[in-house]
């Protein structure tokens, strides 16, 4: 037998460089292999912190993304009408000037009439930058139709959530408890989690209505009632504390539980918390019998305590939770039925957490040394650990339901303790020590500081003096006082409105809004291309940054195309969403792998250049001059305070971290270290980082702080306590009359639960559709990826067999779905294992006919659809002539998952409805057949 | 017609974690992008911007819905969802091979893995045909059998690090649901895992005898609901009290002892 000989060592590739991935918000480590200069192959980077050598298929198919026919080749100047695709291919001369014309007059008179909002921006610390020197109000990233309540509920409750702010202990977790995940989300570092898990044995339990991924390989799924989880938890604090399996030390020690709520009904303080002279919260410490402030050595913080004075009872706040949750309101009984879990497996779960948490309990042999001084020869441990995304977050009670998963974590004592959940620097970091919101406005000035924050109460909201909104997007408002990360769903609708005010320019960044990321999709295109009665448009001018032609292309005025994730530099900044473990400070950069082969321009590095000719002061020189050459120039001199710059590694000589002069060699050192840097926290100080001596000693050192910032975590916010004493009518700044109602409800410092339901009209509507991005897609970049549209190319909605039983359907058959707002006919598949009430489709697989290169007869514009159309940014009217937001009345958050529907059998189409008019390609069409193979 | 060697000195193959594999695809996209740059023809797509994209893939995840038996006096068990990759899985008695008209396809004495000669193929599809496992794809821009390589182009390869040196998708799986081993080694990786985990033969009955092995997901949902008796179903949560004021009772109580 004759067998081939064959070369076993062929060569790989001529050179390996080492960047960071863009093809999702994971920012793993790759090591790209080239050939003649060209890609050759992607592959995880085993050094790296998030991604260890793994790559999802995202990361892989990055190679048909930089030579994506969607890309965008030149500046582009609209010469038809909005919508169409018209456009003329200019110079960036040229393109500069034009934007340069609109802007500096809007910054010369108002610069407000500037609305600068960024998508899935990962430079958000710089583009921030270059809008508060502009001196606009009006900046916010994606994070308002994401996941902000997430977010902003964890750095309330606890200084920090999941994701890029912790993750779990996965080397010592004996339960991990997953609710609401979307698929995309931490994807690698998830899956790498999950692997090593259920490889030593630990149980997995996934909450969420669809089994899918992650709730596929859970031990146990449990099938909730869309936008119930926060009484599903609720339940199992519940059945938690009425057991006594709550880590009673924990909560004394570093936890608000045993502060004392001021009980004087007729004080304008009260409900807040008591304090001493210096504002530090007082317990009384059962040692003495006196109050004392929390942070006192050897003080023994009483739970159980009442403070009498002048005839009044001050309680703790494990008072009022006690009195809350031990009521009979949450019993697994009384829940069962809204979340569609019996109270029986409510009770197996329940008892499953207290029993990991406690008889499963353990310490590891590692002293450490606490804020308030006192030196502990072990860490407890807690072996259960958390996590969560959209799934819970994107409802309008999903700021509380966050919020009490964040209560149900610290009553078990599993938060920052080994085998629980831990903090990545520069996290834990309370609200407190965030800025506040900022929007006050001069002509030809910076604004006075960052626009976006967190608030404390009335006083730091974002209005005018008269009362009206500061921003456009009405954040940090009467009504949604904690919004965070601002509201970018509802800027274009406000702006068409002109409620609060009319804008001049909309300049955007990484945003389909003509497409997936609007709610009301058709409502937004008509806004956007809408006149008024002198024949100009009502947004007058849209300014877009993109690489590929995407959806949004045809909306705007004037486009910069900027360069695929490989042609480019970035960092994964410290100051903004970095690349950290729970035992590393981590950030990272992207450089130019390649170049690129068409006339585009790194959008921050356009910035930098629009920046000066604007005459921006943090963008020039004294004398006039343009201050950084592109992004790098900025990424290595820029420093925000001293010795701290965007990136924290190599700084001085090369070999300081954190705190250092600039560097000019940083780049290249990163890029010498495979494209990250990485610094260790010691042993003793990787647990307990909130109240640890050690850690915050160290934090301070890296400049992630600027002094030590030990802190209690808040089971109980007391911000949220102060918007209800204004709408009780405390205090000069005042809710409007038709609000008050709602804040004093909604604003609760302890977690409570709603149903967003009947405000979605679920009487008629009495099916729940949701939305997954899946594993192997991203938003709306990679689905004109030639391999990944082969995974995903079209997206049916998935129906439980009872559904589909209900209405005699069978797979491939259409269903018309009907909203409040909307309908769409589509094709349906059935599922089992979902919840019976719920249906659900991949989010953003559907393209408009004529965008990202495709053919117009691709199946993702002739089967896929979105269901942004069935989703209004308001609220179904109520009959009182009032606007009401589809989103959170806390932070603002889109509240994607509360759409209800209704769904009947319908003739098949030929293609999935509504059908929109095909828009011109600026870019043509990819070729027809691909055997992409760069190497000889 | 083509005949198989006797034996083979190693047997290299795949575990794959039934239990643990999230169906990401990313063993898919890595194959791919290895096997198009590297063995052979690239792996092509036709119609790759169209109405009707096809390629060529040497690994593909299937999803299957599994529902349980109802069992009597008992709820009805949930559905559950298995992700399934599937390649060639270097058979022993591979039908494959045999019934090839110009011996194109062959399986190595040293190692077991199954390759197509691609300058001897002649893109007539019998060995797809021949697979139970449609485990074979015809490149439809070059006319040739594609099959997985077990990455024989890596796993040798003295120009990658040794330990880069096993199968792409192996190396990029993020779940750690895929491990690359020796079977004819009863103390490799594989044979362990396979001997613990219970590794299965997919379609024993073709009597292909294939190499790879597949671990079956555990047993799922076993948190279930019960009558509600608490001191036996649920032991961890016996009541400290009733309400609001025993509670506090029972704190002060169990805060003096700490």
């Amino acid at each position: 037998m004759n067998q081939p000989k064959l070369d076993l060592s062929p060569k790989v590739s001529d050179e390996v460089r080492k960047t960071t991935c863009y093809m999702c918000a994971c920012r793993c480590g790759i090591n790209v292999h080239l050939k003649d200069g060209k890609v050759a192959y992607i592959e995880g980077n085993r050094d790296h912190p998030v991604n260890q050598g793994v790559l999802c298929a995202k990361g892989s198919a990055g190679i048909m993304q930089v030579n994506a026919p969607s890309r965008l080749r030149k500046p582009l100047k609209r010469v038809g009408e909005r919508g169409s695709g018209e456009f003329q291919e200019i110079e960036w001369d040229e393109a500069l000037q034009i934007a340069t014309d609109w802007l500096a007059p809007v910054r010369k008179s108002d610069p407000s009439k500037l609305a600068f909002f960024t998508g899935r921006d990962q430079s958000q610390s710089f583009t921030s930058f270059f809008a508060q020197n502009f001196g606009t109000p009006n900046y916010a990233a994606h994070g308002g139709f994401c996941s902000v309540n997430m977010a902003a509920a964890g750095i309330y409750t606890m200084g920090g959530a999941f994701w890029e702010f912790g993750q779990p202990d996965w080397d010592h977790t004996k339960l991990f408890m997953l609710f609401g995940v979307a698929e995309d989300h931490d994807s690698n570092p998830i899956k790498m989690g999950i692997g090593k898990i259920k490889a030593r044995g630990a149980r997995v339990i996934g909450v969420n209505p669809i089994r899918t991924g992650y709730n596929a390989v859970a031990d146990d799924w449990v099938g909730i009632t869309p936008g119930t989880d926060g009484l599903f938890i609720l339940s199992m604090v519940h059945c938690l504390m009425k057991a006594g399996k709550i880590d009673l030390n924990y909560l004394a020690q570093y936890t608000n539980a045993p502060c004392l709520v001021n009980g004087d009904e007729k004080s304008p303080e009260f409900g807040l918390l008591l304090r001493d002279d210096e504002g530090k919260e007082l317990v009384m410490d059962r040692a003495t019998g006196k109050l004392t402030p929390f942070d006192q050595k050897g003080v023994k913080p009483d739970l159980a305590a009442t403070h009498r004075h002048a005839g009044i009872s001050h309680r703790t706040v494990m008072q009022h939770m006690a009195e809350r949750y031990l009521s009979d309101e949450y019993t697994p009984e009384a829940v069962a039925d809204r979340v569609g879990i019996s109270a029986g497996r409510i009770r197996a779960i329940a008892n499953e957490i207290a029993r990991v948490a406690f008889e499963e309990a353990f310490e590891l042999d590692q002293e450490w040394t606490d804020f308030r001084g006192e030196t502990h020869k072990t860490m407890q441990g807690r072996p259960v650990s958390f996590h969560s995304m959209r799934g819970i977050s994107a409802h309008a009670n999903g700021f509380q339901t966050c919020r009490a998963l964040h209560v149900l974590q610290i009553l078990l004592g599993s938060v920052e303790v080994p085998g629980g959940f831990r903090f990545k620097p520069p996290y834990p970091k309370p609200a407190t020590a965030h800025p506040k919101p900022h929007c006050n406005t001069t002509p030809d000035c910076p604004l006075d500081g960052p626009h976006l924050g967190f608030v404390h109460g009335p006083d730091d909201l974002a209005l005018k003096e008269d009362g009206t909104p500061a921003r456009i997007d009405k954040a940090f408002t009467w009504e949604n006082p904690m919004s965070a990360h601002g509201l970018m769903h509802m800027v274009i609708s406000n702006a068409h409105a002109g409620d609060p005010y009319k804008i001049d320019t909309l300049f955007m960044y990484m945003a389909n809004m003509s497409w997936n990321s609007s709610m009301n999709t058709r409502g937004v295109i008509d806004m956007l291309t809408d006149k008024d009665e002198s024949g100009d448009y009502v947004i007058p001018r849209i300014i877009y940054s993109d690489a590929y032609s995407s959806e949004m292309v045809a909306y705007a005025d004037l486009i910069l195309p900027d360069t695929t994730y490989l042609e480019r530099h970035d960092c994964i900044s410290l100051l903004d969403r970095p690349i950290c473990e729970a035992d590393a400070a981590a950030d990272a950069i992207r450089w130019p792998v390649i170049e690129p082969d068409r006339d585009v321009r790194g959008f921050q590095s356009v910035l930098c250049e629009l920046g000066a000719k604007l005459g921006l002061p943090g963008f020039t020189n004294e004398d006039g001059s343009q201050k950084y050459a592109d992004y790098a120039d900025y990424i290595v001199n820029h420093e925000r305070k001293p010795g701290i710059g965007p990136l924290a590694g190599f700084r001085g000589d090369g070999d300081q971290a954190g705190r250092g002069d600039v560097n000019p060699d940083q780049l290249d050192k990163y890029i010498e270290n495979g494209g990250f840097f990485v610094e260790h926290i010691p042993d003793g100080a990787n647990y307990y980082k909130p109240w640890n001596a050690g850690y915050q000693d160290w934090a301070v050192n890296l400049g992630l702080y600027d002094s030590p910032q030990p802190y209690l975590f808040s089971l109980y916010v007391e911000p949220m306590r102060r918007f209800q004493l204004a709408a009780e009518g405390h205090g000069d700044r005042q809710p409007p009359d038709h609000l008050r109602e709602r804040i004093k409800t909604t604003m609760d410092p302890l977690p409570i639960w709603y149903d967003p339901a009947p405000e979605n009209r679920v009487d008629d509507f009495p099916i729940t559709a949701l939305t997954q991005r899946p594993m192997a897609m991203y938003h709306s970049w990679g689905s004109q990826n030639a391999w990944l549209r082969q995974l995903h190319g079209h997206n049916p909605l998935y129906l439980p067999t009872k559904l589909m039983q209900d209405n005699n359907l069978t797979d491939g058959d259409w269903a018309k779905v009907t909203s409040p707002h909307g309908e769409i006919t589509v094709p349906v598949l059935e599922m089992a294992a979902l919840n019976e009430n719920t249906v659900w489709t991949w989010n953003a697989i559907g393209k408009r006919k004529g965008a990202w290169a495709l053919d117009e007869n691709a199946p993702e514009a002739t089967k896929g659809f979105l269901l942004n159309h069935l989703i209004h940014e308001l609220l179904p009217p109520k009959g009182d002539g009032l606007r009401w937001a589809n989103s959170d009345p806390i932070t603002g958050q889109a509240a994607w998952f509360d759409l209800k529907v209704r769904i009947e059998k319908a003739d098949a189409p030929a293609e999935s409805q509504p059908a929109m008019k095909p828009i011109k390609s600026p870019v043509g069409k990819g070729p027809q057949h691909l055997a992409w193979k760069v190497g000889k | 017609m083509t005949t198989l060697p006797q034996s083979t000195t190693r047997k290299l193959g795949l575990v794959i974690d039934l239990d643990t594999c999230v169906g990401c695809h990313a063993c898919v996209i890595s194959c791919k992008g290895w096997n198009t740059e590297n063995y052979g023809a690239p792996l092509s797509d036709t119609d790759a911007y169209g109405s009707d994209p096809s390629g060529t893939f040497l690994n593909r995840v299937h999803s299957f819905e599994v529902k349980p038996p109802v069992l009597k006096d008992q709820p009805a068990p949930e559905a559950q969802l298995i992700h399934f990759p599937k390649s060639c899985l270097h058979c022993e008695d591979a039908p494959c091979v045999t019934v090839c008209p110009t011996g194109a396809s062959y399986k190595r004495v040293e190692d077991g893995i199954v390759l197509v000669n691609e300058s001897d193929c002649i893109g007539c599809g019998l060995c797809a045909w021949a697979c139970p496992y449609g485990a074979r794809e015809m490149d439809q821009v070059e006319k040739v059998m594609k099959k997985c390589t077990l990455c024989v182009d890596r796993i040798y390869n003295e120009n990658l690090p040794e330990e880069d040196r096993e199968p792409a998708c192996v190396r990029t799986c993020p779940a750690g649901a895929r491990h690359f081993g020796d079977f004819a080694d009863p103390d490799s990786n594989v044979s362990k895992l396979s001997a613990e985990r219970g590794g299965m033969d997919l379609m024993p009955e073709q009597g292909t005898k294939p190499v790879n092995k597949y671990l079956p997901p555990r047993p799922k949902d076993t948190l279930s609901e019960g009558a509600g008796d608490i001191d036996i179903l649920a032991p961890y949560l016996e009541p400290v009290a009733q309400e609001a004021s025993g509670f506090l009772g029972w704190l002060d109580k169990t805060l003096e002892k700490l």
